[in-house]
């Protein structure tokens, strides 16, 4: 029965979610310095405070194509031990609380992203997202890169 | 206690480090002249005050030992006891399990620790009594009993009769009833072996039952030690027996409870530690302890400041104001001095790291049995605090490589014709803007049959490119990872992991490591070394619509060349670089940059770099100019991007990623 405090966002005209916890802020996309021979979905460095800090594609992570960055394009700021990436979505607009048990299962005929990053479905009177598992996220993500290096 | 005491706590750190380095360096003094009592008082005063330190923080275990490391050290100051190898190893001993604890509490542990077995072997060498060498690997001598003339002389002859003199020690139970009792029945069960020529303490003493539990004799007999041991055991109450022989030149032989491997210590010279520095003592000048951290935010501050230093240039060149531009160059000056300042705040000296290998490699030389010198030279030498935190290990694997590899045994030496002792010198000094460290050993240096064979063995080498390796290449190898050349693998090194590392290491710190090497004669291990690490002078460059730094520390050159002027060279572009061919890098095609220029040019600008000797022409398409730049990491996400170490941050706010010009030259 733990209540949990998620950001929504939207990839690829969907909404998903994670905990607030590994949020560090949500920034407007600024200047992208390109980084080269790394995998396309890196799309590069931001400078964010001082931080040189790599910016990570979700939607073109989850083979689903590059995000075209217009006004609501946000850059979610997520740190996970050590790691500070920022994630590029197509929005970024709420926060909210949800239960623990409002998490179901993902079924299967979700198909499109990998369900190894899915952490299961939340319905919420008349909105539906699905919940990122950002730990696997980022890991998967981590081992790819280094074995692609 | 330690929330509350917090600033105490910092610096009962930092005392307590620095009172146990002013032991072990004042110990390895002690070894060479043994006779200096003034050394003993200075290892003494350090002891005394981390006793005084450790209790009042509250570290019993840390004041229980070095109480009596003290209690021994008393005794030697008085001339009760000598200074034998044995001694300076139980203290060598507890120093280390003095650092063990201090380096616990530094990383939040309690500083505890069993200390009693250190503690025992302490008190019974104060006692004067033979230790029986409980964790010690190396032998142990006893204290050993005086004899006068006379008994010399019996002595003497009892051995050219081939007989064998003992120094027994014998223990009582505590609660021993009647000592005297039990001090008749051993004397009994010796004579029967042979001749009690002295007691410690005397018969009159032990008579009256002056003594604690313990009491020593000599003994002449035939017997071994075994059956005098089976002796005197079956005399009951008895609780210990400890038997040595008994040299007339006062030194004992043999720890019977001891290691086979006794008097190796005698063939082993340590060398005093850094002779150069230790030398002259500086003048005082007044100084404050400031905490690490503090340096550390400065600096971040500093970089801050740079950053925006930068974005005040960009501004000052746009706005073409003259009262702005003089102030900004005023404070570019000003910010330059400042700049040395907390660089130099940061310089400590690498004394630092090469303290701890005198005792290493008088450790290391024991377990090896080979004689080896160290000499320290350029200690004083100073270098970037985070390069001094890296440096440590890769010096470690490197002297360990030394002394296992590199020098060989007394008798492979004597053969040679060379010094059955073994050198092996660590060397710092500055050149320009580095530091380098050199390691050079005069030992069998290294055989290129042997490492090629390896290396062929290993797969790291195709047999059929074998014979084109320069000597210089060969050596390269022994880098490669997966790769020892040792013939047996020993504790020491030759698993094959470590030299790879060094160089990964030491390439991590921006620095660059050279092996000279003459067969039979010995190998120097050169490591270069940046002076600092986080900002550095570089040129910024536009590729395209995309700006790279390259650090000013690789370029040699900058040029223009027509395009008429490359020409190929087995399909590679190439230009004629001031008479020498060199190989020209595209920037553009190399990283990928989008083209966004579409017509025609009719020259290059070219950034010539070097790695070594060897030269490389990169292409980009304007130069922006000079700049003092913040290096910052990628990050961990990002490891080992092709020919990037890292990123700087603009006047503009926006990043530029700094070229790794060893990875463009070919």
């Amino acid at each position: 029965m733990n209540p949990l405090k998620v950001i929504v966002f939207q990839i690829n005209a969907e909404e998903y979610a994670i905990n607030v916890n590994h949020v560090y802020s949500i920034e407007k996309v600024q200047a992208i310095t390109r980084v080269p021979g790394v995998s396309a979905f890196i799309k590069g460095v931001v400078n964010l405070r001082g931080v040189v800090i790599p910016v990570i594609d979700l939607k073109e992570r989850f083979g689903l194509g590059s995000t075209l960055s217009d006004d609501q394009t946000r850059l979610l700021i997520v740190s996970w031990n050590d790691l500070e990436l920022a994630l590029v979505v197509e929005a970024a607009n709420d926060v909210i609380d949800i239960q623990e048990d409002n998490i179901e299962p993902t079924p299967d005929t979700v198909g499109e992203i990998h369900e190894g990053f899915l952490q299961g479905i939340v319905k919420l009177e008349n909105r539906l997202f699905t919940m990122l598992h950002l730990e696997k996220v980022l890991n998967i993500m981590d081992k790819h890169e280094i074995s692609h290096t | 206690m330690i929330e509350t005491n917090n600033q105490y706590f910092e610096l009962f750190l930092e005392e307590s480090t620095e009172h146990l380095q002013a032991v072990n360096d004042h110990l390895l003094k002690l070894e060479e002249q043994p006779g200096n009592i003034e050394i003993v008082g200075e290892i003494f005063r350090s002891a005394h005050t981390l006793k005084g330190m450790s209790a009042t923080m509250g570290y019993t275990d840390i004041a229980d030992l070095t109480h009596h490391m003290e209690n021994v050290l008393d005794l030697i100051r008085n001339k009760k006891l000598s200074v034998t190898t044995a001694v300076v190893d139980l203290i060598f001993e507890s120093v280390e399990s003095l650092e063990g604890m201090v380096d616990s509490i530094r990383n939040g542990g309690d500083g505890k620790r069993d200390v009693s077995s250190l503690v025992r072997m302490l008190e019974q060498m104060g006692k004067g009594e033979a230790i029986e060498a409980i964790d010690l690997t190396s032998s142990v001598q006893a204290e050993t009993i005086e004899t006068s003339d006379y008994e010399k002389t019996v002595i003497s002859h009892a051995i050219e009769q081939g007989f064998e003199t003992y120094q027994i020690s014998v223990k009582l139970d505590d609660d021993c009833a009647l000592k005297i009792v039990r001090v008749f029945m051993v004397f009994e069960a010796l004579e029967i072996l042979g001749d009690i020529i002295k007691s410690v303490p005397a018969v009159e003493s032990l008579e009256n039952e002056e003594f604690d539990t313990q009491f020593q004799v000599l003994l002449i007999s035939k017997a071994n030690k075994e059956e005098i041991e089976n002796n005197i055991l079956q005399v009951s109450e008895v609780k210990e027996v400890t038997i040595v022989t008994y040299n007339v030149d006062q030194s004992v032989h043999n720890g019977y409870q001891g290691t086979e491997k006794n008097d190796v210590e005698t063939n082993v010279s340590p060398e005093q530690s850094s002779k150069s520095s230790n030398s002259s003592n500086p003048a005082a000048s007044k100084t404050i302890r400031v905490n690490i951290e503090r340096i550390d935010q400065l600096m971040n501050l500093f970089e801050e400041l740079i950053i925006d230093r930068g974005r005040l240039e960009d501004i000052s060149s746009t706005l073409m104001n003259s009262e702005l531009s003089e102030t900004v160059e005023k404070m570019v000056r000003v910010s330059s001095d400042l700049q040395t300042l907390i660089l130099e705040m940061r310089m400590v000296p690498v004394e630092q790291v090469f303290n701890r290998f005198p005792r290493m490699v008088r450790g290391l030389a024991k377990d090896l049995e080979k004689q080896i010198s160290l000499e320290i030279m350029g200690a004083e030498t100073e270098l970037d605090r985070t390069v001094i935190d890296e440096i440590g290990d890769p010096l470690v694997h490197l002297i360990r490589n030394s002394l296992d590899h590199g020098i060989e045994k007394p008798e492979v030496r004597k053969e040679k014709g060379k010094d059955p002792e073994g050198k092996v010198i660590l060397k710092a000094f500055h050149s320009g803007n580095h530091v380098f460290i050199e390691i050079e050993d005069d030992g069998g240096g290294i055989n290129r049959d042997i490492v090629l064979k390896k290396a062929i063995q290993n797969g790291i080498v195709q047999p059929e490119n074998a014979d084109k390796l320069t000597d210089d290449q060969v050596y390269q190898l022994i880098f490669a990872s997966g790769f020892s050349t040792a013939e047996q693998i020993s504790d020491i090194s030759g698993r094959g992991v470590g030299l790879d590392v060094v160089k990964t290491k030491i390439e991590s710190l921006g620095g660059a490591i050279f092996i000279e090497s003459q067969l039979g004669r010995g190998t120097r291990f050169s490591i270069q070394l940046p002076l600092t690490l986080s900002i550095l002078s570089a040129m910024l460059v536009k590729v395209e619509e995309e700006t790279y730094a390259i650090p000013l520390s690789s370029i040699l050159e900058t040029a223009t060349v027509k395009k008429e002027d490359v020409m190929k060279a087995h399909g590679q572009e190439v230009i004629d670089f001031r008479g020498k061919v060199v190989p020209l890098v595209l920037l553009q095609e190399i990283l990928q940059v989008p083209k966004n220029y579409v017509g025609e040019v009719d020259h290059y600008s070219i950034v010539v770099v070097k790695k070594g000797d060897k030269m490389t022409a990169l292409a980009v398409n304007s130069f922006i100019g000079q700049k003092e730049i913040v290096l910052k990491s990628l990050g961990n996400y990002l490891k080992n991007v092709y020919a990037i170490s890292g990123a700087t941050i603009l006047g503009n706010g926006n990043i530029a990623l700094i070229l790794d010009t060893n990875d463009l030259v070919k």
